[in-house]
């Protein structure tokens, strides 16, 4: 698959909660040929972090040519990236790594936090599978997702820790009685950790085949610098730059 | 590429004397998406030891002020798996590449130049100088007894050149360069990482994995370049600067210091393509200065 640097136009670049940012990039080379779960490698545009930072995809419009993305202003370079206005230009790398499978009948996609936005990208492909989105977030106030699944999926299901949108706790308490009478045939998840050792765990009980999407401190985002590997269960490791993102989950959850 | 760039070092024709550095540019076929590995002066690949190596655990990088800090560990295929899958395929690329050897005895070290010695590659460069691993590695790089006998045991196995990479973790660097010249090194490539360490406020522990790590990037440069200097004083053999260098303007400043030729290491991070802005900038520079060729910048600094 072909990698590509360019240039990328914003858009747009709004705040859609506190701490939440959607930037729109016009980026024709890597907007045709993205697929859900890869991600782009973006220079955030200052000497003193020199590091780029990868973004998942939340969107790519292959006729508009744009690219969507919805990111957590979580270090300060991504507090420094939300300083970047619309028409300027920004460098990214990408589409890197690979992409979710699609496949299966009856999908269940399973995000916590900032995790909820390849899930987008995500049901949008699904289409027109009948999927079902179970998200969790801390409080009503960062969960902005609901309104942007609405047109692409079948059923959603809500939690936050603090009860200020749908049902109090967190979405893995959910799953077990959401597994045991949906007819899932896959589950995707990306999200915390810890949240994704649960999923996969429960995928593993109910015997549905599981996609994960993982996340790690990156340089290169190319497979060069090997800062980003993680540990396989057969022994070996992976470059979750290109090898992931997206495992199945028996490839790296116990 | 002009002949204003051409270069030969330690006996190696080079398009130009930029090339990366070991460790940040892989095996060199991952960057070939963004960059024309032919136009580069050398490929120096990732650090390669006898058996594979998996590296170390937890976070392996942090970004500092200018700077990152690394503790990958080594984490390599092995030296077998190198010569016979990933060397041929640098092959069709026909530029150099120097092939980056780390172990954990003399003897090791001596093995692996054995091993290397038919592969089609241009010079091994020792490492004597990784922070990151608990056996080998800086321990050869920061007594000077040892790094001549690593130099000796590689110089009895191998015909190729052999470049030997410092480390910046010494309180005498010429003395350190001195000896591996003794001991036959046919080139001197400085500076590796310096040791560094990043503690996380909110949680109380150390950023990486490994607990230190090596320091790149920017903020080393002002060392790199006054080590390149009283290394270029000490020792007659040539020498490959690098510490920092993310523009044409930095690669400049190494040549004036006394390297001969330079490598791009963290700037590729940021940018694939720095290594040919580079190579650009500094043809730019030749003209602008009315220079015929990169050499007469060598060591050049007035005083």
């Amino acid at each position: 698959m072909a990698k590509y640097q360019e240039g990328a136009l914003i858009l747009s670049h709004e705040m859609i909660a506190p701490a939440l940012r959607k930037l729109v990039l016009y980026a024709p080379q890597m907007a045709t040929t993205a697929t859900a779960g890869q991600f782009i490698h973006l220079a955030v545009g200052d000497d003193s972090h020199l590091l780029r930072r990868p973004l998942s995809i939340a969107d790519a419009d292959s006729s508009r040519k744009t690219l969507t993305i919805i990111y957590k202003i979580a270090g300060k370079g991504t507090k420094q990236l939300a300083t970047r206005q619309k028409g300027e230009s920004i460098d990214c790398m990408g589409p890197l790594g690979q992409a979710f499978t699609l496949q299966g009948e009856h999908p269940l996609l399973v995000g916590g936090g900032i995790g909820i936005a390849p899930l987008l990208l995500l049901a949008k492909s699904l289409c027109p599978r009948p999927s079902e989105v179970l998200m969790g977030g801390r409080s009503a106030e960062d969960m902005i997702w609901p309104a942007l699944f609405e047109s692409i999926c079948e059923k959603l299901h809500v939690t936050t820790d603090d009860g200020t949108a749908g049902v109090k706790g967190v979405n893995v308490e959910l799953l077990p009685d959401l597994l045991s009478k949906g007819k899932f045939d896959m589950i995707y998840t990306c999200g915390p950790k810890p949240m994704m050792a649960a999923v996969a765990q429960l995928a593993k009980e109910f015997h549905i085949p599981c996609q994960v999407s993982l996340e790690e401190y990156m340089a290169c985002g190319i497979g060069a610098c090997l800062s980003c590997t993680c540990a396989k269960t057969n022994g070996g490791r992976a470059k979750i730059c290109t090898e992931g993102p997206v495992f199945w989950s028996t490839e790296v959850f116990d | 590429m002009s002949s204003k760039l051409s270069t030969v070092f330690a006996g190696i024709s080079m398009k130009s004397p930029v090339m990366s550095a070991s460790g940040t540019f892989g095996f060199g076929l991952e960057y070939s998406d963004f960059v024309p590995l032919q136009a580069l002066g050398a490929v120096v690949v990732k650090g390669t030891t006898l058996a594979p190596r998996a590296g170390n655990t937890g976070h392996r990088i942090a970004e500092t002020p200018s700077g990152m800090l690394n503790s990958v560990g080594l984490e390599n295929p092995g030296v077998d798996e190198v010569i016979k899958h990933i060397l041929p395929q640098l092959v069709p690329y026909e530029t150099p590449v120097i092939v980056n050897i780390s172990a954990s005895t003399v003897e090791e070290y001596g093995l692996l130049a054995n091993k290397l010695s038919r592969a089609p590659i241009a010079a091994l460069e020792i490492n004597i100088s990784c922070p990151n691993v608990k056996q080998g590695g800086m321990v050869f790089g920061v007594e000077e007894e040892s790094a001549a006998a690593v130099v000796a045991s590689v110089k009895q196995n191998t015909d190729k050149p052999i470049i030997t990479k410092l480390s910046p973790n010494v309180t005498d660097i010429a003395s350190m360069a001195r000896a591996v010249e003794q001991a036959g090194t046919d080139a001197i490539s400085l500076i590796n990482t310096l040791q560094g360490m990043v503690i996380d406020i909110h949680s109380w522990r150390p950023v990486l994995g490994n607990v230190m790590g090596g320091l790149s990037g920017p903020a080393v440069k002002p060392v790199a370049v006054r080590m390149v200097y009283q290394v270029a004083q000490a020792v007659s053999v040539p020498i490959i600067g690098m510490g920092g260098i993310t523009t044409a303007d930095d690669a400049v400043e190494f040549f004036l210091a006394g390297a001969s030729a330079v490598a791009v290491g963290t700037a590729n991070f940021a940018n694939p393509r720095a290594i040919l802005d580079i190579t650009q900038g500094l043809e730019d520079y030749l003209s602008m200065k009315g220079l015929d060729h990169v050499s007469q910048l060598v060591g050049q600094v007035k005083l």
